[in-house]
């Protein structure tokens, strides 16, 4: 929670650009890693874990663009995730059951598939419903909370307990939800066997170019009129106010980008992980997103996705190898983060170009 | 310049981090890849070793190891040991999904032991069932399931909670109170203790559920005491039973005047809620610490010898003990550990264990156990006082009960 409020600076913001083929280049060679390298080296059930870091780096990024950027702390992030995993797990859920009831209403004793569920027997609708209705969510939300002139830590906290009160939702409706079981048991993704190693390729593959897509989109949202905007927002919200514009506006389509963005990667994530939980997008969950961008570094975008790889790929090692001293390993590994630096792995990276640069001439 | 070293000191450490992981990963791909061919069958252990299931699933893959170690000390199967790879599920479900997913794929494991939550047992589910490998669960459960690559080793619901209803049918409670943690198996629980009640002219007063972990019960306690029941049917899980019992013993509520039938509290969990606050309750399950067989004492003091003289033990870990030797010997009637000649050896498959003769039952991959109804006593173990007489044939869909019809 330190860093609500924390005193860190955001890096100046270099207006020259010098050696434009820089970033180019290295998002060339991340792409050609991630698209031509891992899929050959990586055996299925390490590409497949690959994945599913991705998808939450999907997450991260848009945690990136509304906090780095945009100075709103989200602690729910898991709700739009949760959203978006849901619309799909549902559609999986009629797709496998063919006519059917899902299995999990069987044994609630529901007996008519609900009004609800209906429509999510087309995949066009749910795909929409993904992205939509975190867009929604977040839309409404946004429009209450910072017209009103919430911030800070009471936006943190209303996020967070946003996440709390979808998850006790999630669980009390058994029969609509699955219960804290959640929606799992998938077979068959688009005509395709989800077991397939085939079809987790074409899926991780599928990640990654959702992840690139949404990064370059990102960026050149960050880098537009309404970008800078969002930084002078973060920055001064009552000077951005007396210069005319409406903050709340800039804040809430940012927060319902980052939302729709949650949404794409639990769609993603559904059928790469094959199971949607209450247990995913609670508080916890939330927060370990949050900390991995705090990790990677808020103030870059890819700084957000790179923590999100890192603390996936560490939380799975640890797991692994040392199962009691994760807890405390990525604890410490914040802490080390937060006090050494502020601006997690991208700012340290940053600030040894620069010193480099300067030294050179 | 000092600040600037710090800093790169950091850099350094998290990036030795990093590579430390992957190159862990891949190392240990390497040593993995020859499994089946050495001097020893790899077998994998999932249980939570961290989070809020650990307290439980640790002991449980205690006594899996120790069934392992005994198994071993007596020659192995099929003149292999056993190996076992030991894996932690962290009380999160996908993780279960996900480590299910490395022991088969990257480990390649003959079989795998774990879980204990339904939601774990579901997320396995589907994992086993396109690999088609071998999950053995060793915890009682809601029933209304029968995967073919899942062998069930606890009770299902007509092995403890049915007969738990039938005790107190002949023991005249005829008012009930259900009390629940909020997740499937106190749900699924409940709707057939409804259905019994409603067919045997038993009420139940209220139903209620409260979230896992939940510790505030003097609202509930208030709502029993005036409801008034005969006995309260107690489906809650984990911590939350610590506060239920010392809230309702403190509105002075006691075993005789409203007893409390308890399904997922065994002496594990007496020691933890504190014995004064749950002396003189009933519970139903299927073994005792104090369950008198041979292979018991054996058990018991076998436990007590490996892990410390204070150790309990109880249902799930004999549960999980029973599934290491059931294996054995299914892999040692089909002559391989090949998942698919295990499992159609398994039936009929039957043994002498601590609770008593238990057999497989080939179509339904259940196993034939002796329901058992017990007292909580002052000094934390369970008295027996009575039971089903014979093992009970393993029902998951309640098949045989005419009133669960409307159930599935």
């Amino acid at each position: 929670m330190t860093a609500v409020e924390a005193p860190v600076e955001a890096p100046p913001v270099v207006r020259r650009e010098p050696r434009r083929w820089q970033g180019p280049a290295a998002f060339a060679a991340v792409a050609l890693l991630a698209l031509v390298v891992a899929p050959l080296l990586l055996e299925p059930f390490r590409l497949g874990l690959l994945a599913k870091y991705l998808c939450y780096a999907i997450v991260a990024l848009g945690i990136g663009l509304a906090w780095g950027q945009g100075g709103m702390l989200t602690l729910g992030q898991g709700v739009f995730f949760g959203l978006g995993g849901y619309a799909m797990g549902m559609y999986l859920k009629l797709h496998d059951a063919g006519g059917d009831l899902p299995d999990f209403m069987v044994w609630s004793g529901v007996e008519k598939l609900p009004a609800l569920w209906t429509p999510f027997g087309n995949p066009v609708f749910a795909l929409a419903m993904a992205v939509a209705v975190p867009v929604v969510v977040a839309l409404l939300l946004g429009a209450l909370v910072f017209r009103q002139r919430v911030r800070g830590a009471y936006f943190a906290i209303l996020t967070q307990a946003l996440a709390a009160a979808l998850v006790i939702l999630l669980v009390g409706q058994q029969g609509l939800t699955g219960g804290t079981n959640g929606l799992t048991n998938f077979f068959d993704f688009f005509g395709q066997d989800l077991a397939a190693d085939e079809t987790q390729r074409g899926l991780y593959l599928t990640v990654a170019v959702v992840l690139g897509v949404l990064y370059l989109g990102a960026r050149q949202l960050v880098r537009s009129r309404f970008g800078r905007l969002l930084l002078a927002v973060r920055d001064g919200e009552d000077r951005v106010r007396f210069l005319g514009y409406n903050p709340a506006t800039v804040k809430t389509l940012t927060f319902a980008v980052s939302a729709g963005m949650a949404g794409i990667a639990g769609a993603l994530f559904v059928p790469v992980v094959g199971i949607i939980s209450p247990a995913l997008l609670g508080v916890v969950p939330s927060l370990e997103l949050v900390v991995g961008v705090a990790v990677g570094g808020r103030f870059a975008l890819a700084g957000a996705i790179l923590g999100a790889v890192v603390m996936g790929y560490a939380r799975t090692y640890f797991s692994e190898e040392l199962p009691a001293a994760w807890l405390y390993l990525q604890g410490a590994l914040f802490v080390l983060v937060m006090t050494l630096a502020p601006r997690g792995i991208a700012g340290l990276a940053a600030g040894l170009v620069r010193r480099r640069r300067e030294a050179g001439t | 310049m000092r600040n600037s070293l710090w800093r790169t000191g950091a850099v350094i450490a998290l990036s030795t981090v990093t590579l430390a992981a992957c190159a862990g990963q891949s190392g240990k791909s390497d040593t993995s890849a020859s499994s089946g061919g050495g001097n020893t069958i790899k077998v994998g252990i999932l249980h939570s070793l961290s989070g809020t299931m650990a307290i439980s699933e640790v002991t449980v893959r205690d006594a899996e190891l120790l069934a392992i170690d005994e198994i071993n000390a007596a020659g192995g199967v099929l003149g292999k040991k056993l190996e076992p790879v030991v894996e932690d599920g962290a009380s999160d479900w996908p993780t279960f999904a996900e480590k299910a997913t490395k022991l088969i794929a990257q480990d390649k494991v003959a079989t795998v032991f774990g879980g204990w939550t339904s939601a774990s047992r579901k997320a396995m589910l589907p994992v086993f069932e396109k690999r088609k490998a071998l999950l053995w669960y060793p915890v009682q459960y809601e029933g209304l399931e029968s995967s073919p690559y899942i062998f069930y080793t606890g009770a299902t619901t007509n092995q403890q909670i049915v007969p738990g209803l039938d005790y107190l049918k002949e023991k005249g409670k005829k008012k009930l109170f259900l009390v629940g943690s909020d997740y499937v198996f106190p749900r699924t629980a409940n709707k057939i203790i409804k259905a019994y009640a409603a067919a045997n002219g038993m009420e139940v007063l209220g139903e209620e559920y409260t979230p896992l972990g939940h510790t505030e019960y003097s609202t509930l306690v208030n709502k029993i005491t005036e409801a008034k029941p005969d006995a309260v049917f107690n489906t809650l899980n984990g911590d939350s039973n610590v506060a239920f019992f010392k809230q309702l013993k403190s509105a002075g509520v006691s075993a005789e005047q409203m007893p409390v039938m308890s399904v997922s509290v065994a002496e594990e969990e007496v020691k933890g809620i504190g014995v004064d606050n749950v002396a003189g309750q009933l519970v139903a399950w299927n073994y005792y610490q104090t369950t008198d067989t041979p292979a018991n004492q054996k058990f018991v003091a076998a436990f007590k010898a490996k892990y410390g003289a204070d150790k309990v033990t109880s249902d799930p870990m004999e549960a999980g003990y029973n599934a290491v030797y059931l294996w054995a010997e299914a892999a040692k009637k089909a002559g391989s550990t090949d998942v698919e000649a295990v499992k159609k050896a398994a039936g009929g498959v039957s043994l002498d264990r601590p609770e008593g003769k238990v057999t497989i039952d080939g179509d339904n991959q259940h196993v034939y156990k002796t329901a058992r109804i017990g007292v909580v006593q002052p000094d934390g173990q369970i008295k027996e006082v009575w039971n089903s007489g014979e093992p009970i044939k393993p029902d998951p869909y309640l098949k045989t009960y005419s009133w669960a019809g409307g159930l599935v």
